[in-house]
């Protein structure tokens, strides 16, 4: 009894395709508001580059010194669709092979892959925010600009915000049917071992 | 004591009601925009004498902007630099200034459209034409065989063609035939009338043809619209065709005309191979957004037809006397004339003019042009309106609304009945008035603004000179209410006003850099060089927040023809960087986020002369600067450039 029912088949299924989104919508995106940019710069995070107001942002935080964003800066770009490709592989084989195991890996997956991208961006931040140009025009004591992981953070003149885009809710959305998915496994198979 | 008090309210009993009364309750708040908030209109302002023309908001009535068109504007560098030089060309060589009197927003189907603003020069007859996405001056046209180009740039209701029609009728043809004496002018002098087409897309004008008119003076004119569509109306002075003293000789006779003109009919002409070219000269002169340049193109030939041999063209209306302006109801089925010296004001019938036609119901002709019998074409008059009617516009209720010079009001008056139903006060000697789309077929009959041409003492002085008036009225009610004094820049004729929501989302931000086609263009900081080609230095220079690259150079000579050619690699909203050398002759360059602009400098000495940036850009604006090093003529200093290479 190690097969997971037709429902979750299905979710397992849900999720795998709306993972998919990922390629085609920003998963994350950072703002900026201060008194001169009342409409704001907005910069977002696709699966393998930047768009937005990057350059308008560089121009602004070069006074600080902080690095110059590109997509070199960030090697990840080069493997996150192969890393997104192979998990959403992998959940399709979930639901087609229909093993409790596959289904408890496919979530595990998901789970490391947000765990992994948050780690990810709070290290660049952190070198981002800490890591500056010695020469630069403004230099504040002990002030340091990184910007923040999830939510609101003054940082100078400027708010800044950061959060996930459309493709980050989304695969937020597929984690969260693979959490039913597992729950109702799990509490199936206790009571089948129960009993 | 109490003869004194007697005496005192006395004197204040005779003095006549001030402007202080004309104020009612709320004015305050309908004209308060609140900090943040926009205007609901766009007032584009002829700026008469200044060349130019203002950006005005409505109600507010704050200035947003000097638009230059056929002045130079050392503030912008417009006239100065080397891409705009072009633009102020003219058959004449390069011509600094102009008087510019009438705005012209483009329209379709006789509503505003609001893509482009035409202006006229009066004095070195030309048309400019305005894109309203870069508030920028992307065209203009020299009009030969002109004297003067006051009857312009007045439009077609789907902005067809703009006209031109000349005030000082002028000898025309070639040198022999132009080199003639002056009290030959019956003879020998034309009034020019030029249709000139705007391409339907991209606005290009092109003069299609000209139309050989008596040799009277013309003043101003309307299109027909929606039912005269097809028709320009042109009104005309000195139908007694003097030459000297006109304010006494031309001012004799009862009635002078608006002159009819027939497009399409004269189109039809064109069509069947009519028209004559003749050898003519001007200037046309154009700018291109992709490389961010003007070029000009001295043009030497214009269709010509000639109303006397092709019949059905022109149809005069007598109209009492010495009109000044004529407008056409948003209907397009009544044509006014405001007789500057009349003391009525004629409203004349489109349908009755066509009937009239139909039936040959003329009292005469001149030179073989019919002219219809007044009684014929005449709507009706409206009696005892003011003293001196200039111009008339429209609250597309059925209302009219005459500016009166000489009895400085301004009069409203139902265009069916002809009856006067309200007058106001104007502080003082109003010439233009204007309504929001109040010339078009769709009229905003909210507010309206008087241009006067005598301020006295409204505002603060300022010496002999002072600011020129301008009045807001809200003509939403039956009263005309005085709402706002706002004092103008130059000295207004026409202004149109249309709602803000028309453009203000359309607006061009930034030239984007890799669309920048510009010979001299820099793409990045890496191509920042200096390079001497004989005495030609070329400085091909970068400005970004809050550096220019190069900016340490050596090796310029005195003597040498130094040339900036600046981009600006700014990629966002509102950050142009400007750039001023020391002892420049010419003005300083402000260059826009994505263009490239160029200036030249003869360096007169040898030094090391400072250059800067002039728009506040950043934190660090005071930073953004460089030093030339200028050795004497003939020395041997090396050409050297670099950015942030020492310390």
């Amino acid at each position: 009894m190690n097969n997971i029912s037709p429902s979750n088949r299905i979710l397992a299924l849900i999720a795998a395709a709306l993972m998919v989104s990922a390629y085609f919508t920003p998963l994350w995106q950072i703002s900026l508001w201060a008194p001169q940019y009342p409409e704001g710069l907005n910069m977002k995070i696709w699966i393998d580059r930047l768009s937005g107001d990057v350059e308008i942002i560089n121009g602004v935080n070069h006074y600080i010194g902080m690095k110059h964003i590109g997509v070199e800066m960030f090697p990840e770009f080069t493997y996150l669709i192969y890393v997104f490709g192979f998990i959403i592989g992998f959940g399709i084989l979930t639901a087609a092979i229909a093993k409790r195991w596959a289904l408890y890996t496919f979530f595990v997956m998901i789970v490391l892959l947000g765990i992994g991208v948050l780690t990810d961006m709070y290290l660049w931040g952190y070198d981002y925010g800490h890591n500056l140009d010695q020469t630069a025009a403004i230099k504040v004591p002990g002030m340091a600009y990184q910007p923040p992981l999830i939510g609101y953070k003054e940082l100078l003149n400027f708010l800044a915000y950061s959060g996930p885009d459309t493709g980050g809710w989304i695969l937020g959305v597929s984690a969260l049917l693979l959490t039913v998915a597992v729950f109702t496994e799990w509490r199936k198979k206790k009571k089948v071992s129960s009993l | 004591m109490a003869g004194a008090a007697v005496a005192i309210a006395f004197a204040y009993g005779c003095k006549p009601k001030g402007a202080q009364t004309a104020i009612s309750g709320d004015a305050a708040s309908k004209v308060y925009v609140a900090p943040g908030q926009h205007d609901e209109f766009y007032n584009i302002i002829s700026g008469g004498f200044n060349g130019q023309m203002s950006v005005v908001g409505l109600p507010s009535g704050r200035v947003l902007k000097i638009l230059p068109v056929f002045s130079v504007h050392p503030e912008n560098g417009w006239g100065f630099s080397e891409e705009t030089k072009p633009m102020l060309n003219t058959s004449h060589g390069f011509v600094p200034w102009d008087d510019l009197h009438h705005i012209a927003i483009s329209t379709t189907n006789a509503e505003h459209d609001a893509r482009w603003a035409f202006g006229n020069a009066n004095n070195t007859p030309r048309i400019a034409r305005v894109d309203l996405t870069t508030f920028k001056t992307v065209e203009i046209i020299e009009i030969p065989n002109s004297g003067g180009n006051h009857s312009s740039p007045f439009i077609t209701e789907n902005t067809e063609y703009v006209v031109a029609g000349t005030r000082f009728s002028v000898p025309t043809g070639d040198d022999k035939n132009r080199d003639v004496a002056i009290d030959t002018y019956k003879e020998n002098f034309r009034g020019t009338i030029s249709f000139i087409s705007v391409d339907k897309e991209k606005g290009d004008m092109d003069i299609a043809f000209q139309l050989e008119a008596p040799p009277f003076n013309f003043d101003l004119a309307r299109a027909g619209k929606k039912k005269s569509h097809g028709w320009f109306f042109f009104s005309t002075y000195n139908t007694e065709m003097a030459h000297t003293l006109l304010e006494v000789n031309a001012s004799q006779k009862d009635k002078d005309f608006i002159m009819a003109v027939n497009w399409k009919k004269a189109e039809e002409y064109i069509a069947a191979g009519k028209g004559k070219k003749v050898p003519v000269k001007y200037a046309h002169n154009k700018w291109d957004e992709s490389t961010h340049t003007a070029t000009s193109t001295i043009r030497t030939e214009v269709l010509s037809l000639d109303p006397r041999e092709l019949k059905d063209i022109v149809y005069f209306i007598p109209c009492p006397k010495s009109p000044h302006g004529t407008d056409t109801d948003p209907t397009g089925e009544y044509i006014i004339g405001s007789g500057k010296l009349a003391a009525i004001i004629p409203v004349f019938s489109f349908t009755k003019m066509l009937a009239a036609i139909e039936k040959q119901d003329f009292e005469g002709n001149i030179d073989g042009m019919p002219v219809l019998k007044y009684e014929s074409v005449l709507h009706g008059e409206v009696e005892k309106p003011g003293l001196g009617p200039l111009h008339t516009e429209f609250d597309g209720k059925g209302f009219a609304y005459t500016s009166m010079f000489v009895s400085s009001e301004i009069v409203k008056w139902n265009i069916e009945t002809l009856e006067v139903v309200d007058r106001v006060p104007t502080y003082y000697s109003v010439g233009h008035l204007s309504i929001p789309g109040g010339p078009t077929g769709k009229p905003h009959g909210k507010y309206m603004v008087a241009y006067n041409k005598i301020t006295k003492d409204r505002y603060l002085p300022t010496g002999p000179e002072l600011a020129h008036s301008a009045q807001l009225y809200d003509i939403s009610g039956d009263k005309m209410q005085l709402l706002l004094d706002f004092p103008t820049i130059g000295e207004p004729h026409y202004a149109e006003s249309f709602p803000a929501s028309l453009i203000k989302d359309r607006q061009v931000k930034f030239y984007k850099l890799e669309e920048n086609n510009h010979p001299h263009v820099l793409k990045g900081i890496n191509d920042a060089r200096v390079e001497r080609n004989g005495n030609e230095v070329h400085i091909y220079l970068t400005s970004i927040r809050s550096n220019f690259r190069p900016d340490n150079i050596e090796g310029i000579r005195v003597g040498d023809e130094v040339y900036f050619h600046m981009t600006n690699l700014e990629q966002d909203w509102d950050v142009p960087h400007g750039l001023a050398i020391k002892g420049a002759n010419t003005a300083e360059l402000l260059v826009m986020p994505g263009e490239t602009a160029t200036l030249k400098w003869v360096p007169d000495r040898t030094g090391v002369f400072p250059f800067y940036c002039t728009d506040f850009c950043s934190a660090l604006h005071q930073e953004m600067q460089g030093y030339l090093r200028v050795s004497p003529a003939g020395s041997n200093t090396p050409l050297k450039f670099s950015t942030g290479a020492a310390e």
